[in-house]
Order: C-alpha cells, then structure tokens, then sequence
C-alpha cells in the first residue's frame, strides 16, 4: 500500500498565513468607508469618498503648503521652563518629555521657511499632537518670532492653527502669550506685510480668540471645529444640545467671520491667488 | 517577690522609643496633609482641623523631646519630625491660601466697577452700544473726570441682586460689550484721554450666541488694538481676571492688581475638571495655577499690587477706593510724560518680555 506513503519531500508545515494589515487601512469616521492607507496619504489626507478631511501633523502641513515640499525650520529649540512648577496628576515636564518622545518636536509649533509659488514666505504651523497643540511661552514666543521675522524681511506669514488653547499648566504665562502675539501683529499690520490665518481641526480658546482670528484673511478647511468656547462648556452653560454643525468651518463662514473654507486640494492655488492680490503692498 | 528596682532605660531603648513615637507623629502629620489635600470642598474647616492635628503633634514632640534628654540618637529623630511637620504646615498654608484668596476675589459684598467709579471719579456719563448689535451690560463704559482730567472708563460690572446680576450677565460679556469697550478705547484715541479700565469677570460668557457673534474675533481685535492704542492705559484686576475675557480690556502700559484679585488662563474650578477630572479639587487647581497677585508679581506679569483694607476690599469701600486712588495718580502721572510713539514702543516691550523657555 505504498501510495498511502509520501515518499517525495514532506509538504511545507500548514503555518498560517498571515498578512499584517494593521495601520495599512483607516477608516474614515465621515463615511465608515475602509481607505487604503496609502491612498489617504496620496489625497493629502483627504478622504476620497467624503472628502471628509484628515487632521495632518505640522511636519506633513509644511510639506503641503511649500513648494515642492521644501522648506527650512528656524527657532525650533526652544523649550518650556516649566514657569509654575506646575503638577496636577501628573508633573508638566514629564507631561512634556512624553509629547517629545512622541512627535519628535520641542514644542507644539514649527516655524518653517520657504517658498510657496515662488514667493517667499514665512509658516508656522501648530502640532496638535503635542499636549493638544496648547500655547505656552514657547509656542508664543516661536509664533512672535516668526512675525518678527516676517516684518523684517517684509515677506508675507502664514500661520496654521491647530489647538486647543491655551496651555493651562503655564497658567496666566500663556494668557500672556495671546497679548504677545497680538501685540507683534498689529506691527505687522502697520507695516502693511501679508498674514493670512489658516484654521484647521481644531483650533479653539486662546488661540481663536488672538492670532487664529486677526488674519488678513481668515481661511479654514471644510469641517474644522473652531471656537472660543468648547462645546462641553457651552452646553453645560446654556443647558441644551448645541444645533448641528455647531462650530463647524462652514458655521463660521455663515456667520461672517471666515473669508473661504477652502479644501485642502485648492489651499495652494488659493493662497497663491491672495499673495498675488496682497504682494503690491508688501 | 521583690519589687524590681526601676531602671534608668538604656541609650539605645530610648533611642529606639523615640523613633517609633516619631514615626508615629510623623505618619499622623502627613495624615493630615492627605486630609486636607484629599477634600472636596469645605477645605477651610478641614484645613483649620489638620492645624489642630497639627499642634497635638507639636506637644506631643515637646513630650518626647523631655524623654530623649541627652540622646543623641533621639535629638536627631526629633529634629527631623520637626522638619517635616514645618513642611506638613507650610503644604496646608500654601494649599489654602490661593484659595482662601479666591473667596476674597468674589466676596459678594467686595467693590465692584461702579463703586470705584463713584468714589474715584466726577461727572461719569455712561456710553453704551457697540453700534453693531447692542448694548452689554455686564461690560460698563464712559467718560469721567479723574482729578479734573478726562479719562475713559472702562470695566466688567457684577450685580448685587438677583435682577442685577441677570441684567449684568453674572459680569460676563458677550463679544457686543468687547466690541462696546473698543469702541470706547477709540472714542478715548482720537481725543486724547487716557483709558482706565478695570477688571473684574469669571470669563467671556461661553454662550451660544456669544459663538455665533465671534467671541473669539471681538477679544482677539481687542487685543490688537490696545496693543497700538496711541493714549497711556491703565487696567487694574479688581476681583476676578478671567482668561481672555479678562485680557482682552487689560493689555495696557501698566497692569495693577488688588491685593486680594486673582487673575488666571481659567477659573480654579474649570482647571480642576479638566486636570484632575474632578471640580471639586478647585483649592488644589488654584494653588497650582499660581494666581495670586503675589504670584503674578513674581511671573512678571503685573507691574504693582495695590493694597487692600485690613481682612479685604470688603471691608471698607472708601478706604479700598483711596488705596486705589493713590495707585492709579502714582502710574498715571508717569505715563503722562511720554509720548505715544514712546508708549507703544514700551508698550511692546513689556508684552514683548513676557517670554520664559530654553534655547538651543
């Protein structure tokens, strides 16, 4: 009964075969649809469905925005001093270490240089990753000096919100911040030198109510929630549900105090169009 | 039998005697400390009870110190009960006091904007409306006479009654009484009269509307504007200096606060829930935020503290108005002097210093 006998190579081992797909796929919570990670990534972070737009990191938002995806970072070192020895259930500067590890970022902002459509600009986009993109001293001073730098080189800033607010363990050193900010942009504004303010998910409290809204154009990206006051907060206030669409881009374009929601495809088209209106005062 | 002769106890046993007691008292000190670190609400009783606790343990150290006499060994274990207890103490004062000053900063009899005016200024007229959508009570604007020169006075009022306080928004502006107050500041621009605002709010009001009329838009201006304005400005934190709601009438030449106001990025009780998820740990939020104007003075955030009647503002209107008076004519009369190139230059200086981080 030899054929009852392999007499050829045992056949390989039935292990399993498995092939790893976590973090290749996403799915989108506007449409439920299963994306393609890569094919996200190659949308810009857009969902191709529902064209519902992905929060992107600040190193990615540069990319983005400059031409080519060339750019130079400047004033990245700066650190917080931890200004009130501040702990709650956790002490600040391990609160901070951790956010470091995880984003690689010394704080919750890159300042970049650059060109966009041939123009030289000035961009600081905000990292929400980082203990929620909140504004301490070094995001307000990174900020000031990325003004400061667009004032003196008279080149036009772009700046791109995305937080929470202010960051309460720097306490009132961060409401400061806000009157820092203000105070070096209405330099600018006398100096007659471009700001445009991009807003994007989310972008609420401190940084709303100063930088985020004193653009030259205030400009969005469909579906960003904006603010002053959180939604929690409000609703515990007045004691009702909040309509829908509360506090969306498209709410606030409505209301008059965005000029564009503009999607993330047309962004540098758009900016290109308002540098070229704004680039005979500059 | 015989009676046993006592003793004299060895060096060693009542080294070893003392140091059980000691770690005894100390493991009581810091009971205390949980206590009063631990309690939700009513921290000021609990706190005056681990007080108590806390003198048990002195005389009871006052006790031992007797036993220990000459030993070395003992002296040394006091002496570091002694320590920690100081630090049990100044933890409990440190815990309370930022609190203890916050009940100040809101005592419902305390001065509000319209009782300084009164006492510290003639011929007020009050200007209302922003020209836009309508007039917010909670933030009061107008001209005034301050020792026979014009100035614009500009505040957040609370009310005293029930209808009051719901006619003043609980001193909580829309972004209608933010818009009012530029306006005001403008008005005082063009004419050449100093702005004198006071500050005294939980916070812009977080209202559905409030949203829909850009809250965040009309403080952001405002901090932009003031920042330029061509007239010397004084704001002085009064009671509460809430967030931006706060900030955005106090971006000034020179910033005052009252000895007992406080003035912070959110109010105890909101950094508590976000923090510590539990409102309740508001006394723990206020000392940790650090905003007492002792606290800010140290930040550099302020640039005088003006000082109170004994036990509080409270206590005594006038006297409170005179010590503000004295405050506000010393800082005016310096900034008279200057020009308004040379003001904005300073201006932005001093926002400008406002800066603590590493480099490199």
């Amino acid at each position: 009964m030899s054929w009852f006998k392999r007499e050829s190579a045992p056949l390989d081992a039935p292990g399993e075969k498995r092939v790893r797909t976590e973090g290749l796929w996403v799915k989108c919570d506007g449409c439920r649809q299963i994306i393609w990670k890569k094919d996200l990534d190659q949308n810009l972070n857009v969902c191709p469905t529902c064209e519902r737009h992905f929060r992107v990191d600040a190193q990615r938002r540069l990319e983005l925005l400059f031409d080519d995806g060339q750019f130079e970072v400047f004033d990245n070192g700066l650190r917080s001093t931890d200004p009130l020895s501040f702990v709650d259930l956790k002490a600040y500067p391990d609160r901070l270490r951790q956010a470091q590890a995880e984003t690689g970022l010394s704080d919750a902002v890159i300042n970049a240089t650059g060109k966009l459509d041939g123009r030289h600009i000035v961009i600081s986009a905000m990292a929400h990753n980082f203990i929620g993109g909140s504004m301490g001293a070094v995001v307000g001073e990174a900020i000031t000096r990325a003004i400061e730098r667009a004032l003196q080189h008279r080149t036009p800033l772009l700046v791109v919100s995305a937080s929470g607010g202010a960051r309460m363990m720097e306490g009132i050193v961060s409401l400061m911040q806000m009157a820092k900010i203000s105070a070096a942009l209405a330099r600018l504004d006398d100096a007659k030198v471009p700001y445009i303010s991009l807003l994007t998910d989310p972008t609420y409290g401190g940084v709303t109510a100063s930088f985020a809204m004193l653009g030259d154009l205030n400009i969005a990206e469909p579906g960003a929630l904006i603010g002053f006051a959180g939604p929690r907060v409000i609703e515990q206030t007045i004691r009702q549900k909040l309509p829908a669409g509360f506090q969306r881009s498209e709410f606030l374009l409505q209301k008059g105090f965005l000029d564009a929601v503009v999607h993330r495809k047309e962004l540098r088209p758009y900016l290109a169009r308002a540098l070229n209106f704004m680039a005979a005062a500059a | 039998m015989r009676a046993r002769r006592k003793e004299p106890a060895s060096d060693a046993a009542v080294a070893a005697g003392v140091r059980y007691a000691a770690e005894l008292l100390g493991q009581q000190a810091q009971a205390a400390w949980n206590m009063v670190s631990e309690a939700d609400g009513q921290s000021d009783s609990i706190a005056s009870h681990a007080q108590r606790e806390l003198e048990q343990i002195e005389k009871q150290i006052a006790a031992l110190d007797a036993v220990a006499g000459s030993n070395q060994e003992a002296r040394r274990q006091l002496h570091n009960l002694h320590q920690q207890l100081e630090t049990v103490r100044k933890q409990i004062h440190a815990h309370t006091h930022a609190w203890r000053i916050t009940e100040l900063a809101r005592h419902p009899q305390r001065p509000y904007m319209l009782d300084y005016v009164q006492r510290l200024f003639t011929d007020f007229s009050e200007i209302h409306g922003d020209r836009a959508f309508g007039d917010d009570q909670a933030m009061v604007c107008g001209m005034a006479r301050y020792h026979g020169e014009e100035v614009m006075v500009i505040g957040q009022q609370k009310g005293r009654d029930t209808k009051e306080k719901l006619a003043r928004n609980w001193s909580m502006p829309n972004p209608e009484g933010y818009r009012k107050a530029l306006r005001a500041m403008k008005l005082a621009e063009k004419f050449g009269r100093p702005v004198l605002s006071f500050v005294d709010t939980l916070g812009a009001f977080p209202g559905l509307g409030a949203e829909e009329r850009g809250q965040g838009e009309a403080i952001a201006r405002n901090l932009r504007e003031m920042a330029r304005l061509r007239v010397p400005s004084i704001a002085t934190v009064i009671g509460e200096g809430g967030s931006g709601g706060a900030l955005a009438i106090a971006v000034a030449d020179r910033v005052l606060m009252l000895q007992n106001a406080i003035y912070s990025v959110i109010s105890p009780e909101g950094c508590a829930a976000i923090m510590w998820r539990d409102a309740a740990k508001k006394d723990l939020a206020a000392e940790a935020m650090k905003i007492t104007a002792d606290d800010l003075q140290q930040l550099g955030c302020v640039d005088g503290i003006v000082p109170e009647p004994e036990g509080g503002a409270q206590n005594d209107h006038d006297e409170a108005a005179r010590l503000l008076d004295v405050e506000l004519q010393k800082q005016l009369r310096a900034l008279a002097s200057l020009s308004p190139n040379e003001l904005m230059e300073r201006r932005y200086e001093r926002l400008r210093s406002l800066a603590q981080f590493f480099e490199g």
